[in-house]
């Protein structure tokens, strides 16, 4: 060991970060483990957390989300506003200009033409873009000079960061791909497990659903980073044994949403090895409350659609109870721990959206949600446990997605329903099934043959703007949509669509927020959904692999650049 | 043994003649695994169905305050996760599994022998039978059972209710994707029998072929038989616990003896007992099916039933 | 025997385009759906658009003759014209693609048949040369220790689950112990000792929890059906023609008893190829078996298809080759 390195030494144990000073692959092999497996380097051919996440690595956006929510810019110069004139002032426009002296991995430079072929690519209707939305309204795109793109719209669009932010929309080259555009996206199959990036690794082999190898990518813009010259990325298995490989034998460093039981989980990262990270972003596990009757005597096309309002879920006394007899903090407990909050919002973040006026589900309440039902009139005359009205039961069938915190939910729900009077049936639905949107099959989440069901969504980035169009009325999921539509609990409300339209034409943030809580408060006061968990993402590092900040809004591995070997 | 041969032997004299069935009981009793199989067998029986009615506490039941409990004089295989009794569980969630276990068992033995001694034995069926099981070998499993579901669980589930229909779906779902070995074995058997001297024998007396089957046939292909049926009650239960996961079993709160595994397989490490219950009980159930298969065939098997 | 087998091989032709089309059906039937795994962020009107650029939106029977001829036509000439480097014109014309990976199935399946092979197969291996002797030894000593041991382990080995077996040892001998890698490395090549005694040290574990659950089947019918001959007449008389005790066993009994075994060994061999889906998953062995279990859940039909495709043909191969076995085990046995 020379001087140089003593010094590094003394540095690193001083400093935070003292990859700054390191040199380019200095600390040897890194490895990630993924319970899931990448099958494509490509993210607009699949739109899969997995894949986006692993491509990362490689390719990069122009803009993306730090930490805290915030947009950074990373290939562009700075985040074009109305303020910088990056905007244009009647919000039809944004103009991005690219950090000058870029080159792609195989030295070539990074041009605007790239970026322009990247949206063109994308917005070919043949190929089947996966994040075609991330494009939608987009007129045209066009080149104005080597370092220049202006991004067109159809109309004012008041939230213009869909194209070229975040890890769903990053730029591919466009000498790689030219021949790979439209149908012949997918044929191009050394292209999509290869992609040339301008990310800090670039891809040496990979076994799609198994493996990829990386190595540093010699051309990477900081001459220092990455400070690892050699990357596994493993996929496969589950979250278990995710969490033992790095947090119990140390045989990976780095492992990526660890859904796991939090005592499990604890017992785990007890072994010494490693330290569990969570954050939050906006993902909320809720209950969907069908509105309409999903009975199976009713004629099919006419099951769980507006045609017939739902037996007494469509009593908002009713969906009320239900939410009030429910202990979200158990709940979190149980399920999540420390990677999980309770909340009574759909939309709890980022701070300036999240509405407080509906805290009062926090707490649980038997004895008041079991007063509002007599008081409406359901009570047990019959003696089985059950409360009636009008000959109607409150008999419900609780459906979801297979998942053992999932099913231990059903369960602990089951039960404190069945003390304010209602019986549930339970059911798990296959993911693979339930996700799908098979019109033909009873099963899936929109078909939503059930009373009602559970899951989590979010979005991404940090514009709520298109997730809270979900609820519009012309999304609900019918039969004449082919079951296609995000607004499962057949919700309808002129003055809610009405507050969609607003924000869609709002550029102001305050305003946008403003809308965003009058639109969930109203979603959580009629009780059309019920809020039960914020989760948050929980990974795992090991104790010598320094650097790692947990990024929910984007890639977890947005910052692979900066990662170290602690020594 | 010797000394109280005599004795027996005098009995038999003044008492009347009989059945075929007594000497095989007799031969039974004889075979000491076979009488420890059957009577832990009984004993498992016994506690499931009447296990639920001595032990009052209700195996869906959430204690949360006294959830990851060890073995106590209130829980005394201890508590899960949620605060549920496990020894209530173990009891609830093994009635489904003997049951599922042992008619999904009989079901495909049944299948695969018919199928297989048919085959065997007659030469035009071989040919369609054996390409059919080659097809229900081939068939992808998981997507079949999706399909499954999709077409019969909501009839099903009209017609016999939720539990019933269910429990019809799962034994049938088992039975018809798990004859094809019984059958590939009792034909290979059935191919080799056909040739012996005594079928020839019986064949050049003009037996019939439904007698051929049942007198001849039958009783010689009866050990690979046994062996598939304690396999296939081992396979029952576990498949069954596999099929919950693709939301074709019993709903998740209901406990069965896979299903608990499974769970607990997540707390090897902080808990190790809890995979020990449901673990111990699936093997020493299908160890005693394995006894009393061993017992029956030594018992129906005229050479060894003299000795 | 020899036109048995020709009739046998000709009729396969047809029973296997039936058998593909019946698993067409099932897997184009089934409600797993390729936009499933996408996050729900991705909206309805994208998801069509995925479906329909993989062909989703063209009619059932349309998808089978085309795949059929991907299959049978394409596929071969692209084998052949990468192996020996000829022109078959086969340059542009479609393969049968994935839907997860949008890369040829054939490459796919080719590049997991090595581990597959490496760690399931050799778990067969070592399955079937445990079995045997096991089972004979416990017909032979019927009720001994050895034979009440024999069976103890056995239905053990069979009643307890991969998925537990698999994460106990990982517990026992990679967390506690730190012996064995939890996680097998695919990327792994043997160049040397060291590096074989690596492949050695990471396929320990996968290969004895496939091998005790191998072995724990094979040896009870092995076992049965040597008892089952061990009381016949023959083996009576070839002991008093006095033939040493070895002879009559090992030659004579043993020969006459392997006919349920050949049976369950042949039906063993294409779920060779067919990969442990629990255990690969428990090991990260990433061979067939994962490939065809998240292809399912992916509701990656081509994938599936072809896989399953690929293992009915195993499955008809081998069953014929057990009968013609049958024939050479017991010459009486005849099909003509």
């Amino acid at each position: 060991m020379n001087i140089r390195h003593l010094l590094l030494g003394a540095a690193a144990s001083l400093a935070l970060a003292p990859a700054a000073f390191a040199e380019r692959g200095a600390d040897g092999h890194v490895s990630i483990i993924y319970w899931q497996a990448p099958s494509i380097l490509n993210p607009f051919l699949s739109g899969g957390t997995k894949d986006i996440e692993a491509a990362s690595l490689v390719i990069e956006p122009l803009a993306r989300y730090d930490q805290d929510g915030n947009m950074v810019p990373w290939l562009a110069e700075e985040i074009p506003t109305v303020e910088n004139g990056g905007v244009a002032s009647d919000l039809t426009s944004i103009t991005w200009k690219l950090k000058p002296g870029l080159v792609w991995s195989d030295g070539s430079p990074v041009t605007a033409e790239d970026v322009k072929f990247t949206a063109d690519y994308c917005m070919n209707e043949e190929m089947g873009c996966a994040q075609g939305s991330k494009f939608q309204g987009v007129k045209s795109v066009e080149v104005v000079d080597e370092l220049t793109v202006k991004v067109t719209f159809e109309g004012p669009k008041p939230f213009p960061y869909g194209p070229f932010v975040g890890a769903q929309s990053p730029i591919i080259q466009k000498a790689q791909f030219e021949n790979c555009t439209g149908a012949k996206a997918p044929s191009c199959t050394d292209a999509n497990f290869g992609p040339i990036g301008t990310g800090p690794f670039r891809v040496t082999e990979f076994r799609p659903n198994d493996v990829i190898q990386m190595e540093a990518n010699p051309n990477y813009r900081d001459p220092n980073k990455p400070a690892f010259a050699t990357l596994t990325f493993k996929g496969g298995g589950d979250a278990a044994a995710a969490g033992r490989a790095v947090l119990e034998t140390g045989e990976f460093d780095y492992a990526w949403n660890l859904q796991l039981a939090p005592d499990v989980l604890a017992n785990m990262e007890a072994a010494g090895k490693g330290k569990v990270v969570a954050g939050f972003g906006t993902l909320v596990e809720r209950i969907m409350v069908n509105l309409t009757d999903p009975s199976p005597n009713l004629p099919e096309g006419e099951r769980s659609t507006r045609k017939h309002p739902h037996p007494f879920l469509s009593d908002p006394q009713v969906r009320e109870a239900l939410s009030l007899a429910i202990d979200r903090q158990l709940l979190t407990e149980i399920g999540y721990g420390q990677a999980g909050r309770p909340t009574c919002n759909v939309l709890p973040a980022p701070a300036i959206y999240a509405s407080d006026v509906n805290d009062s589900c926090l707490v649980q309440d038997i004895e008041r949600a079991k007063k509002i039902l007599e008081a409406d009139g359901w009570v047990d005359t019959n003696g089985d446990g059950v409360r009636e009205r009008d000959g109607v039961e409150l008999r419900i069938l609780y459906q979801t997605s297979t998942n053992a915190v999932r099913q231990d939910f059903q369960a602990l729900i089951k039960q404190w329903w069945a003390e304010i009077g209602v019986a549930t049936e339970l059911r798990n639905i296959d993911a693979s099934v339930f996700f799908g949107g098979d019109p033909g099959s009873p099963d899936t989440f929109q078909k939503f043959y059930a009373d009602v069901e559970m899951y989590a969504n979010n979005f991404d980035g940090t514009d709520p703007e298109a997730y809270m169009a979900n609820w519009r009325c012309d999304k609900i999921a019918s039969p004449e949509t082919q079951w296609q539509g995000e607004n499962v609990p057949r919700f309808c409300n002129a003055a809610y669509d009405a507050l969609t339209d607003a924000m869609a034409r709002t550029a102001s943030i305050e305003k946008r927020a403003e809308l965003a809580k009058m639109m969930n408060d109203i979603l959580m006061q009629n009780h059309i959904m019920i809020p039960l968990v914020d989760r948050g993402r929980v990974s795992a590092h090991s104790n010598t692999l320094g650097g790692v900040v947990l990024n929910t809004w984007d890639s977890e591995l947005w910052n692979a650049a900066d990662w170290y070997r602690i020594k | 043994m010797t000394d109280t041969m005599p004795s027996n032997a005098e009995l038999e004299a003044i008492r009347p003649p009989r059945s075929q069935w007594w000497d095989v009981w007799d031969q039974f009793k004889t075979h000491k695994g076979a009488l420890l199989g059957a009577g832990f067998f009984v004993l498992v029986i016994l506690a499931v169905v009447a296990g639920p009615f001595l032990w009052h506490i209700d195996p869906t039941y959430i204690d949360i305050r006294a959830r990851n409990q060890g073995p106590s004089l209130a829980h005394p295989f201890g508590t899960d996760q949620l605060g549920r009794d496990t020894f209530a569980r173990m009891l609830a969630g093994g009635r489904v599994s003997v049951a599922v276990g042992v008619t999904a068992m009989l079901l495909s033995l049944v299948l695969g022998t018919a199928v297989g001694v048919l085959a065997g034995y007659f030469k035009r069926l071989d040919g369609p039978l054996m390409r059919l099981t080659d097809l229900f070998l081939a068939l992808p499993l998981l997507p079949l059972l999706l399909v499954i579901i999709m077409l019969f669980r909501d009839t099903l589930r009209a017609a016999f209710g939720p539990e019933g229909g269910i429990f019809i779906l799962i034994v049938f779902v088992i039975g018809i994707t798990s004859w094809m070995q019984t059958a590939r074995i009792v034909r290979g058997d059935v191919l080799a029998l056909k040739e012996r001297e005594f079928v020839l024998a019986a064949r050049s007396i003009g037996t019939p072929p439904r007698r051929m089957i049942r007198r001849h046939i039958l009783p010689n292909v009866l050990s690979p038989i046994m062996v598939s049926a304690t396999l296939g009650i081992a396979n029952a239960i576990i498949t069954e616990s596999a099929l919950s996961f693709l939301g074709l079993g019993f709903p998740s709160d209901f406990p069965t003896w896979g299903r608990l595994l499974f769970d607990a397989t997540d707390y090897l490490q902080q808990y190790p007992e809890r995979v020990l219950w449901p673990g111990l009980a699936i093997s020493l159930t299908v160890l005693s099916v394995n006894y009393i298969g061993d017992g029956l065939r030594d018992a129906l098997d005229p050479r060894i039933r003299g000795r | 025997m020899f036109n048995y087998t020709i009739r046998r091989l000709a009729l396969a032709v047809p029973t296997l385009l039936f058998i593909s089309l019946i698993i067409f059906l099932v897997v184009t039937l089934a409600p797993s759906d390729p936009t499933a795994n996408l996050p729900l962020s991705i909206p309805s009107e994208v998801r069509q658009q995925i479906r329909e650029a993989l062909g989703l939106g063209e009619p059932v029977h349309i998808r089978y003759l085309l795949w059929l001829e991907q299959f049978f036509w394409n596929e071969p000439r692209h084998l052949l014209e990468e192996a020996f480097g000829w022109n078959l014109g086969a340059g542009d014309e479609p393969r049968i693609l994935s839907w997860q990976t949008r890369s040829p199935v054939v490459d796919l399946i080719l590049e997991r048949l090595p581990q597959t092979l490496w760690v399931v197969g050799s778990a067969y291996v070592v399955g079937v040369l445990i079995a045997l002797p096991i089972g004979i030894i416990s017909a032979y000593r019927q009720y001994s220790w050895f034979d009440q041991l024999g069976t103890f382990i056995s239905m053990i080995g069979f009643s307890v689950p991969t998925f537990f077996t698999g994460v106990l040892l990982i517990v026992i001998f990679s967390v506690k112990l730190g012996w064995f890698p939890s996680i097998y490395d695919t990327t792994h090549k043997v160049t040397d000792f060291s590096s074989f005694m690596f492949q050695v040290r990471q396929m320990v574990m996968p290969v004895s929890v496939l091998a005790l659950y191998n072995a724990a089947q094979i040896s009870r019918f092995m076992r049965a059906s040597m008892l089952d001959n061990l009381n016949q007449d023959y083996v009576r008389t070839a002991r008093a023609k006095g033939l040493t005790e070895r002879v009559v066993v090992l030659i004579h009994v043993l020969r006459n008893s392997l006919i349920p075994v050949v049976t369950v060994i042949a039906l063993g061999v294409p779920t060779v190829f067919g990969g442990a889906i629990i255990t690969e998953q428990v090991f990260k062995v990433n061979g067939l078996g994962q490939l065809l279990i998240i292809a399912i859940q992916g509701g990656d039909v081509p994938t599936v298809q072809t896989l399953t495709f690929i293992f009915a043909v195993l499955i008809v191969l081998f069953n014929l080759i057990a009968d013609i076995l049958y024939g050479i085990l017991d010459p009486r046995i005849r099909y003509d």
